[in-house]
């Protein structure tokens, strides 16, 4: 049986692990392959690295370190951040990347998607998108360039409709960032998840918000979702990813076991 | 033979993911090359054909690099990965028009997989289960996970090794004579991964 899958998210700025609230006020956490290799060691399922201020700079950022995960991990990675051409993810890919995830260069040119699933397969193209819950209208609405606070801008996509256009251009898979969950640890946005995964025929990963266990059986057994995104609870052992995966095994959520040598 | 005495190739079909493999054969202290020179490939121990993306543009960089024959012709071990393990069947129903003829070294098939209501790609970690005992799954126990990613499959046939289920069963693992196949991605399968890669180089 498919295992849900438990997602850390590294987010790296000039090659070191932060963390900020909110996307603000950004904390080193530590260096990204040490950190990157004790979650695999604990049971992680794949690995997101997401490079945050690329995407709002407008500089070429050193990737080098995509390689050097590469060599050490033996789990599936994602690499964020920064990617805005065919170039750009072919590069990132060859250094050893399993997926890409695209952002604002695919609000920017949605035509991307398509150039991307075409040239390097629908496996490899993850959509990313920063939806904020507008509690005056009622709506989901796509931000982007949320990396930089002074530059974040609203799209003028509804987050569903938006959903729907990535699919039909070729997207392998979808990371739902519940803006006005991220960083709080409250939990995941459980009602607008769901609504996103009846619109979702691909993978779905929700990310924004988990701040105990509890939160990633609601998001599997409520919402529907294939994978859960964290970042914080995992860096600041507030979660441990043994015991989360012993509690959702409890909890009769699909999990994979360790590899045991017959 | 031990393991670090070998020479491994990896067929360089100009696929993306040919460096992940590359690196899980270093972890494991095996000596591995990349070429898409016909001399090497011919002499190594072990090759490798790795391959993501699509199934014609796959074939397309084969024949450009004059590779087929070569393929065909090699009597060592050889192990397909996901897309690899697809071109080693007759022919893939992936492909924007017609069928994708492939290598057609095990007699089969791949399709589009139909999985009801679920998701594809198929996306994730796995169980799998060998057909029956073999080499390549030695030490590996029925229900081990594997990381997979794919939307076309080989249906369960005379040459499986392993199987998956996900809407239906599946191929997780195929072999003929000293061609092996393999859906999933070792090179991601953590523990799993690197038991069954040294059983491959083991063979």
């Amino acid at each position: 049986m498919l295992a849900r899958r438990i997602i850390p998210c590294l987010d790296v700025k000039d090659g070191l692990v932060v963390k900020g609230v909110q996307f603000r006020n950004h904390e080193i956490i530590g260096d990204i392959v040490p950190l990157a290799e004790r979650y695999a060691q604990e049971g992680a399922d794949e690995l997101v690295f997401y490079d945050i201020t690329a995407s709002s700079d407008q500089r070429v950022v050193d990737k080098s370190w995509v390689s050097r995960i590469a060599q050490v991990i033996d789990i599936p990675f994602c690499v964020a951040g920064g990617i805005k051409s065919v170039e750009d993810a072919g590069r990132i890919l060859e250094m050893g990347a399993d997926k890409i995830s695209i952002n604002s260069p695919a609000l920017t040119d949605p035509n991307l998607i398509n150039q991307l699933h075409d040239i390097y397969g629908q496996q490899c193209v993850v959509i990313g998108i920063d939806s904020f819950y507008n509690a005056d209208t009622g709506q989901y609405e796509v931000y982007k360039f949320t990396g930089d606070e002074s530059r974040t801008q609203q799209t003028q996509w509804q987050t569903l409709d938006w959903v729907k256009e990535v699919q039909s251009r070729g997207a392998g898979e979808i990371v739902l960032n519940c803006m006005n969950q991220d960083g709080v640890r409250k939990g995941y946005d459980i009602e607008q998840l769901s609504a996103v995964r009846a619109v979702c025929d691909v993978p779905l990963i929700a990310s924004g918000g988990a701040g105990a266990m509890e939160h990633f059986s609601a998001a599997f057994k409520q919402a529907d979702v294939d994978g859960a995104l964290a970042a914080s609870v995992f860096h600041k052992s507030i979660i441990d990813i043994r015991e989360l995966k012993q509690y959702l095994r409890a909890e009769s959520v699909s999990i994979r076991s360790d590899f045991q040598s017959a | 033979m031990s393991l670090a005495k070998q020479q491994i190739v990896i067929v360089n079909t100009g696929c993306a993911n040919i460096s992940s493999v590359k690196f899980a054969f270093d972890r494991l202290g095996v000596d591995v090359t990349v070429s898409d020179q016909p001399e090497l490939i011919t002499c190594a121990d072990k090759v490798i054909l790795p391959g993501v993306g699509s199934a014609n543009a796959a074939m397309a960089s084969i024949e450009q690099k004059g590779l087929v024959s070569v393929i065909l012709g090699l009597t060592q071990p050889v192990l397909g990965v996901c897309l690899g393990m697809q071109l080693m069947v007759s022919w893939s129903a992936e492909s924007t028009a017609e069928r994708t003829t492939c290598l057609d070294l095990i007699p089969g098939s791949v399709e589009r997989m139909q999985v009801g209501d679920l998701r594809l790609p198929h996306m994730g970690w796995n169980t799998v289960t060998p057909s029956h005992p073999n080499d390549l799954f030695k030490g590996i126990d029925a229900g081990s996970y594997f990381y997979f990613v794919h939307s076309f499959a080989v249906k369960p046939f005379a040459h499986t090794l392993a199987s998956c289920e996900y809407g239906m069963p599946f191929s997780a693992a195929i072999n003929k004579d000293n061609f092996f196949g393999v859906q999933f991605h070792p090179e991601r399968s953590g523990d799993a991964g690197a038991q069954l890669l040294k059983n491959f180089v083991s063979l």
